[in-house]
């Protein structure tokens, strides 16, 4: 009995004793997410969802806008000039006879603008002496697409004039000839870069959003007193909740990248192992953030709350995901410095679009490290082995 | 090993520890010098009313929470050094027993294995050990969540016993658990402290259990009013103590008692009333007493809750002796039956959770509902209420049947729950003010019925407090008043006094008792066993059913004839009944 014990206590602390508590803890944390569907569903019904929405119902590309064609004296160049926008995939323009109707169709959200060619327009156009009015009328409720639709509208005008000119067998008389290129996503398509973004939004669910609420979950019931009073060290209780909630959240990261490339078909340009690294680096910082709020909030309604108000509200809106940072007020932009989000965001659609380019993978990386590094710090600090 | 040169060796010592929480702006003394010294292979009792300190003494203990001053000395080591070490020789059962009721008993026991680094080879045999000590064998595979009340209690204590510890310390480990379970886990600390020379310390709210340890630390706002072993408790107290019957009814009998000068305590006990007198008092020279028609007064030998009551009576300067008088004015209703029911069933998927009960309950009576947990008491509470529809039978309230007019039925009734269901955050008046008007009280009535309440159960001094603050005393009293607002003529009460420590359940009952002569008919659930002599009648629900109803001393006659021998008290006549039970 005597040696029993002695042999015992010498084997609570020495590292077989730290690894077989761990697996202890571990265990029981996958046990508990597969048991709970909640947690099944953040990590993986969510990621689905949100790839989803992103990538068939958002899209910041303004296509098909409904636009009520006004032609108050119908010629050729009117026919032709309407049929640049009947043949353009931005537009779906309507037909109306009358400025009025016209009008009124915006006023009533049916149609999104209206080009208004007046009377005069063939004949103005025919003088050749002062430029032909054409009026471009936008909803300005909706100030994205209005911007859009006006920006659309001048290039179909712009091509439209050259096309004239060169029929004519005159060059037209526009001093600068813009040709411009866009890099990277040559079709400017918003999923290009929304989906991409949407691995860092879901490892902040995953890795902060459920961490702290399965944390604060042990509070609540009472486990986390037992656990305390056995002799585990709260570095181990720590690393137990961190392995699960790793693996999980590269699990969710996977699923989504892999849905990205191949129901997506967003390029992935760069190296596959840089994303998982710069992954797993994101997701010990959320982790962090995770751990952190529940050492502060010991109920999960709180604990919930605080996550979304601190971890994925900004992972969604501060970190360029759908915002640019630059257009922020000064303010804002000086905050998004401490979102984590921000910076994996910038290499999430480096590495998707551009391909390795170090000179912001490295930097932002650096950024990641030294967040994941504060956080898990003070989790870890903040954590005593004690209730008060 | 020399035995009694082992029994002098102290296990835990506590030299002068204060602990204080701030909360707030104010500081609460949670201990207050606490000194004391557990000797090694005994069991010690934490006793107090509600809030005296009992956990944080527990946590403290254990090096959860640091004490501001003082040391604690656990096996010759001071904690404060050595904070792991505490945690290798002790087991510990919080109050909702740790467990993780997602996984399985043998998933908790092996998490638990894990934290206690019990070597993999020990497992099976310590295993095999801890399951047939709580006979939890067939239910390895179960979820913890889906074990009773009882199994979780047995399972909680399996997983701090793993390690086997040299000092266990359990919180409340019998709340909310039931009489046969009570009595299991007793039987298992009992075989640990002979068998393994383990030292226990239990904080507990029932008097009998601390009457069978060691020593008895009484706590009282932090500080130990006593500690001794339990007969230390009553010394002062033999000859004051009493067992009176009269031709008066029991009920009836103790509030006389209990109003009489120089009584210290009444209550009912079986078939008599048990009174302890204050020093220098005899019963039969006071004239109150002697006058009581039929009266027999035996001099009996004091126990434990004696010595208790006495003592926090000398502590808060006198119990309010006095029962409240009310006149809540039944309406006059055909005499007789006030609920009827009629075998009712409700099932929930395929499970029934009431199957076929039949009672009935008449008017200005106190009715009790009593049985384990989950034996369907809450189920047939709600159905009452109108809160759930019966799956079959029939059943009236008022004679107004609660399939048809539920919400003309709940108007004549006071619904009281077991966590009070008051505001915390709002004021004494407030509270008031709300649930007269969720009654559609108005204008002078509303006023008239608050005023009631402040006067009748003497509200008006705390009127303005915060009620979340409120000593338990006095919640219990606005709760009640809140749930008699539109003068109900039913009453209905679902575990009052559940976690309710021995003096505050004295108070509750006396306005019950009041009530109750008053003309209200009460219908209470209770797993408080020496409760139920309080009712005037009651019925024992087991897994639905209720074998067995009548008047106290009805259902410890019927328990004795099963028994075959005669049964004085309500736990035995409980245990004997619900044993029969599962036989069938």
């Amino acid at each position: 009995m005597n040696n029993k014990e002695q042999g015992k206590n010498l084997n609570q602390s020495g590292s077989g004793a730290t690894a077989m508590r761990l697996r202890g803890i571990v265990r029981k944390e996958f046990l508990q997410i597969m048991r709970d569907p909640s947690s099944i569903a953040i990590a993986f019904l969510m990621p689905v969802l949100l790839l989803l929405l992103f990538g068939y119902g958002v899209s910041l590309d303004a296509e098909h806008v409904p636009v009520a064609v006004v032609v108050e004296h119908s010629s050729v160049h009117t026919a032709s000039l309407t049929a640049k926008f009947s043949t353009s995939r931005y537009f779906e323009p309507v037909f109306i006879t009358s400025l009025q109707e016209a009008k009124q169709a915006l006023i009533n959200h049916k149609v999104d603008g209206i080009i208004y060619l007046k009377s005069d327009f063939s004949r103005i156009l025919k003088t050749g002496y002062e430029p032909a009015p054409i009026q471009v009328i936008l909803n300005g409720v909706d100030s994205n697409t209005a911007r859009l639709v006006s920006g659309y509208v001048q290039g179909i005008w712009a091509t439209w004039i050259e096309e004239l000119a060169r029929e004519q067998g005159s060059r037209a008389s526009m001093p600068v000839n813009l040709q411009h290129r866009i890099w990277f996503n040559s079709q400017v398509r918003s999923q290009n870069f929304l989906v991409p973004g949407l691995v860092a939004v879901i490892m902040t669910l995953i890795g902060a959003l459920l961490t702290a609420m399965i944390v604060s979950r042990e509070w609540e019931r009472g486990t986390m007193e037992a656990l305390m009073s056995t002799p585990v060290a709260i570095r181990e209780i720590l690393l137990g909740k961190i392995i699960p909630y790793f693996v999980l959240g590269m699990g969710g990261m996977l699923l989504t990248v892999a849905l990205t490339v191949w129901l997506f078909d967003v390029p992935l340009r760069g190296s596959f192992w840089i994303l998982v690294s710069t992954s797993a680096l994101f997701l010990l910082t959320a982790l962090g953030m995770g751990l952190f709020i529940s050492t502060i909030a010991r109920n999960q309604f709180i604990a919930g709350q605080a996550a979304i108000i601190v971890t994925f509200l900004p992972a969604f809106l501060l970190s360029g995901f759908i915002f640019d940072i630059e257009s922020m007020p000064a303010l804002v932009q000086a905050i998004t410095h401490i979102i984590a989000a921000r910076y994996f965001i910038m290499i999430l659609q480096t590495v998707f679009l551009a391909g390795n380019v170090w000179s912001v993978i490295i930097p932002n990386a650096f950024a990641l490290l030294v967040l994941a590094i504060i956080f898990l710090g003070l989790s870890r600090f903040k954590s005593y082995k004690r209730l008060d | 090993m020399n035995e009694t040169a082992a029994f002098q060796k102290s296990a835990l010592s506590f030299n002068a520890v204060c602990k204080t929480f701030v909360e707030g702006k104010r500081t609460i003394p949670a201990l207050v010098n606490v000194t004391f010294n557990i000797r090694l292979g005994s069991i010690s009792s934490l006793v107090g009313p509600d809030g005296a300190g009992k956990t944080t003494l527990i946590r403290v203990a254990l090096g959860l929470l640091r004490p501001e001053q003082g040391d604690i000395t656990l096996f010759d080591t001071p904690i404060a050094s050595a904070p792991s070490y505490v945690q290798t020789v002790t087991g510990y059962m919080p109050q909702r027993f740790g467990l993780y009721e997602d996984l399985t008993v043998s998933e908790n026991l092996d998490l638990y294995a894990d934290l206690q680094g019990v070597a993999s080879d020990e497992r099976p045999e310590r295993y095999h050990e801890l399951m047939k000590m709580t006979n939890l064998q067939n239910f390895t595979s179960r979820l913890a969540g889906r074990l009773s009340g009882g199994m979780k209690q047995k399972l909680g204590l399996a997983c701090t016993l793993l390690s086997s510890p040299k000092l266990l310390l359990l919180d409340e480990p019998t709340v909310g658990v039931d009489p046969v379970s009570r009595r299991e886990l007793w039987s298992i600390v009992s075989r640990l402290v002979e068998e393994k020379h383990t030292t226990v310390l239990l904080s507990t709210a029932y008097l009998d259990e601390a009457e069978r340890c060691d020593n008895i630390i009484l706590l009282n706002e932090g500080r130990i009013l006593d500690q001794g072993p339990p007969d230390s408790f009553t010394r002062g107290l033999q000859h004051r103590i009493f067992e009176i019957t009269s031709d008066l009814n029991k009920r009836r009998l103790q509030q006389e008692l209990q109003s009489a000068e120089g009584v210290l305590d009444a209550v009912i006990q079986g078939d008599l009333v048990r009174l302890v007198m204050r020093e220098g008092y005899e019963p039969k020279k006071v004239k109150k007493i002697y006058d009581i028609h039929g009266i027999q007064i035996d001099s009996v030998s004091p126990r434990f809750e004696d010595g208790y009551i006495a003592m926090l009576d000398a502590e808060k300067g006198g119990l309010d002796a006095q029962g409240v008088e009310f006149d809540t004015a039944v309406k006059e209703t055909k005499d007789g039956i006030v609920i009827a029911v009629d075998h009712i069933k409700r099932r929930f998927g395929d499970f029934y959770a009431v199957k076929d009960v039949s009672f009935q309950v008449f008017r200005g009576e106190v009715f009790g509902l009593l049985g384990a947990n989950g034996a369907g008491k809450t189920t047939t509470f709600r159905m009452l209420c109108g809160m759930l529809p019966v799956s079959e039978g029939s059943l009236s309230v008022s004679g107004v049947d609660l399939r048809t007019a539920a919400a003309e039925a709940r108007a004549r009734v006071g619904y009281m729950s077991q966590k009070f269901s008051l505001y915390g955050s709002l004021s004494v008046m407030q509270n008031l003010r709300f649930f007269s008007s969720v009654y559609d009280l108005t204008g002078r009535r509303r006023e008239e019925r608050i005023q009631w309440a402040l006067d009748q159960l003497e509200l008006a001094p705390v009127k303005d407090a915060s009620s979340g603050e409120l000593p338990l005393g006095y919640k219990q009293r606005l709760a009640l008043s809140c749930a008699l607002m539109h003068e109900p003529d039913i009453l209905f009460l679902d575990e009052p006094t559940s976690g309710v420590d021995p003096l505050a359940r004295r108070e509750f009952w006396k306005h019950i008792n009041a009530l109750s002569n008053s003309g209200v008919t009460v219908l209470v659930t209770t797993h408080f066993l020496e409760e139920a002599e309080y009712c005037d009648r009651l019925a024992i629900m087991v897994d639905g059913e209720i074998p067995a109803i009548g008047t106290p001393l009805e259902i410890r006659t019927q328990a004795g004839t099963i028994a075959r021998e005669p049964i004085v008290s309500m736990e035995e006549a409980f245990v004997t009944l619900i044993r029969e039970q599962s036989k069938n």
